[in-house]
């Protein structure tokens, strides 16, 4: 239980970083750094977006994967680690 | 068959009659073949019954002829058809409830192996993209480019160009679709009794004319400077020539003075040169009045019922009283007011200001300041010494002056002498000292979104961009505001459509400038290359 906080405060501490949340394969959040609303926002969406990364990959090569995901914005970098029963987004600042 | 009953047709005799004979022969055949009948046969003849007709005859014809006539009824046949059809239906669903991220804890051993799985890439990425340089400078071009300055519309009202007047002030509204501009003299320094006007142009609106302002409000002396208030899209305060400061509603044309000082011990007894909106210090929401004029006073007024505008606070600026930081001329004996022309507040800091001085320096000042000025001058209200910090003077009066809305320590002034000074609060001496112009400089200003943008109204005539990430040097962009060369006085940023500049000049025209992209669009890195720029304080 303690573990699973831990890392998650380790990637928070890391330079930048603004927001770090787990999201469950249904897009729900079950762990998050941010407020409610921005969270509930980011997860559904990158959830959506991830799923649809991923059958995009597939379709491509059917051998293939997607294992990562980074968005790059003018504003931040949003990271997309996923696995097939969760995602573990973390939204960074990479210029601060 | 006679005995069948006819009752519809009494009156068929004749029907009866053919019957009857018929029954009559039949009879007389039968007869003759009855038990003992006498042997030879014998032709009988027997009369004709003959029964007239009474059917039509009796009943006689009765009819009547009427008619009748309908107006003639016009037809026509047309035809059409549809060549294509679709058929859409749309539905929406209940609205999802929001899911509140659960704190369940029962998913503990799997997020943990999860984490565990992913926390070193994610932790090689972090680091990777604070080290990685591979995005810097890259623009990704989404909307279409605007590549030049252009004006949009130029603005003016007849009467007061008519009478030689200078837009003298501009001010956008809260809203920033409506440009008003204050028509009023700065180059004869004279009583005059000639009236003067503001006038507002709503850009928004459709069938704008540009020769006819939306709102003109007729004032006595000659306005020298406006300000929208930061809420109500409709109030207006301006300061004139002869001290008054005023606040218009210019949803009431009829009507439009909401509040004046009045000529009271108390109102300024020179021009007043700027005017600023201030949130009153307990209600964020409440507004105040704030005045600099050359008489050396620095007012705040509050509107009260009764259209008064009532003092609250005062500051008056003394020679004597100045921080002796710098090189100042020893004042004879006695007091010397220090006229101000210009204030800027600061972004972050809601009770710092800059004030702009006749003598060229700029004042760092606060609201908070409690020593008492050293001054006659009468009050209804103890006048203190706002000055804090004098910074090293320009070379003649100081028109303008413009605090950064991105960093808390710079701002610039400018003046009579031609250059722009950018200086750091924390130093007397300026950061840099650009020559702008070779007559004056009447007006600076901040863009509000790009940190490294100003602007600067020249008395050439011509309207300055300076980027200070392309050249610290010589400006970006001049625009020639007037054909004659006539000085451009005022000049004011748009915060709502920020691609937006509105100047005015000595012609009694207000021109509405579009700007260029690489004038609206902050980019990458900007903040840091200001945060260095003030940062050179030190060196």
């Amino acid at each position: 239980m303690a573990e699973v906080e831990e890392t998650l405060k380790r990637i928070q501490s890391h330079k930048g970083v603004i927001g770090t949340m787990v999201v469950n394969a249904e897009g729900i959040p079950i762990r998050t750094t941010l407020d409610n609303s921005t969270t509930v926002q980011y997860a559904g969406l990158l959830h959506q977006l991830t799923m649809k990364a991923r059958s995009t990959v597939r379709d491509i090569d059917p051998q293939n994967d997607l294992t990562f995901l980074r968005i790059r914005s003018k504003k931040h970098e949003i990271m997309v680690a996923p696995d097939k029963e969760y995602l573990l987004i973390v939204i960074q600042n990479p210029c601060e | 068959m006679v005995t069948r009953a006819q009752p519809r047709q009494p009156r068929q005799p004749r029907r009866a009659g053919s019957a009857g004979a018929e029954m009559l022969a039949t009879g007389g055949a039968a007869s003759a073949e009855g038990p003992g009948r006498p042997g030879p046969l014998q032709d009988e003849t027997l009369g004709v019954a003959s029964v007239p007709s009474q059917w039509r005859g009796a009943q006689g014809i009765r009819g009547e002829t009427k008619s009748c006539q309908t107006a003639s009824i016009a037809t026509a046949e047309a035809s059409s058809q549809t060549r294509k059809c679709a058929d859409a239906e749309v539905q929406t669903e209940a609205p999802e409830l929001v899911r509140v991220p659960s704190v369940s804890r029962h998913d503990g051993p799997r997020l943990a192996a999860f984490l565990r799985r992913v926390e070193a890439m994610v932790i090689r990425e972090l680091n990777k993209n604070r080290r990685s340089h591979a995005f810097d400078g890259f623009e990704v071009n989404w909307t279409e480019q605007q590549w030049t300055v252009t004006c949009l519309h130029t603005l003016g009202y007849p009467p007061a160009q008519g009478q030689g007047l200078h837009v003298t002030s501009l001010s956008w509204n809260t809203t920033g679709s409506v440009v008003a501009c204050a028509y009023g003299r700065l180059d004869d320094g004279d009583w005059s009794t000639l009236k003067s006007f503001v006038c507002a142009w709503n850009l928004d609106r459709r069938g704008l004319n540009p020769r006819q302002p939306s709102v003109v409000v007729e004032v006595p002396s000659a306005v020298m400077c406006l300000a929208f208030h930061p809420t109500q899209p409709s109030h207006i305060a301006g300061g004139l020539y002869s001290g008054e400061v005023l606040v218009w509603d210019v949803s009431r044309p009829e009507d439009p003075l909401l509040w004046r000082t009045g000529l009271t011990d108390d109102t300024h007894t020179d021009p007043v040169y700027q005017v600023v909106w201030l949130p009153e210090p307990r209600h964020s929401h409440r507004f105040q009045v704030l005045s600099v004029a050359t008489d050396g006073k620095v007012l705040l007024w509050q509107g009260v019922g009764a259209g008064q505008l009532q003092l609250t606070e005062g500051f008056a600026l003394v020679v004597q009283q100045l921080p002796r930081n710098t090189k100042l001329r020893k004042p004879p004996r006695g007091e010397t007011e220090v006229g101000t022309t210009a204030v800027a507040f600061s972004s972050f800091d809601p009770s710092l200001f800059v004030l702009g001085t006749e003598g060229g320096f700029p004042l760092k000042c606060s609201l908070a300041a409690e020593e008492a000025a050293l001054t006659r001058m009468p009050s209804s209200v103890p006048l203190r010494a706002p000055a804090q910090f004098t910074f090293s003077p320009h070379g003649g009066p100081v028109y303008s002056v413009s605090c950064s809305p991105f960093h808390r320590n710079l701002f610039l002034s400018a003046g009579t002498d031609g250059h722009v000074h950018l200086y750091s609060m924390l130093q007397a001496q300026p950061l840099t000292s650009l020559r702008l112009s070779h007559k004056y400089l009447f007006a600076v200003r901040w863009s509000p979104v790009r940190p490294l943008v100003f602007a600067a109204a020249s008395g050439e005539g011509d309207v300055q961009l300076f980027d200070l990430q392309k050249s610290s040097q010589k400006p970006t962009v001049s625009i020639k505001q007037t054909q004659d060369g006539s000085p451009v006085y005022c000049l004011e940023f748009n915060r709502q459509q920020t691609q937006l500049l509105a100047a005015g000049d000595a012609q009694g025209t207000v021109k509405v400038w579009q700007l260029s992209t690489e004038f609206t669009e902050q980019g990458p890195g900007e903040t840091e290359d200001l945060e260095q720029l003030a940062a050179e304080v030190a060196t």
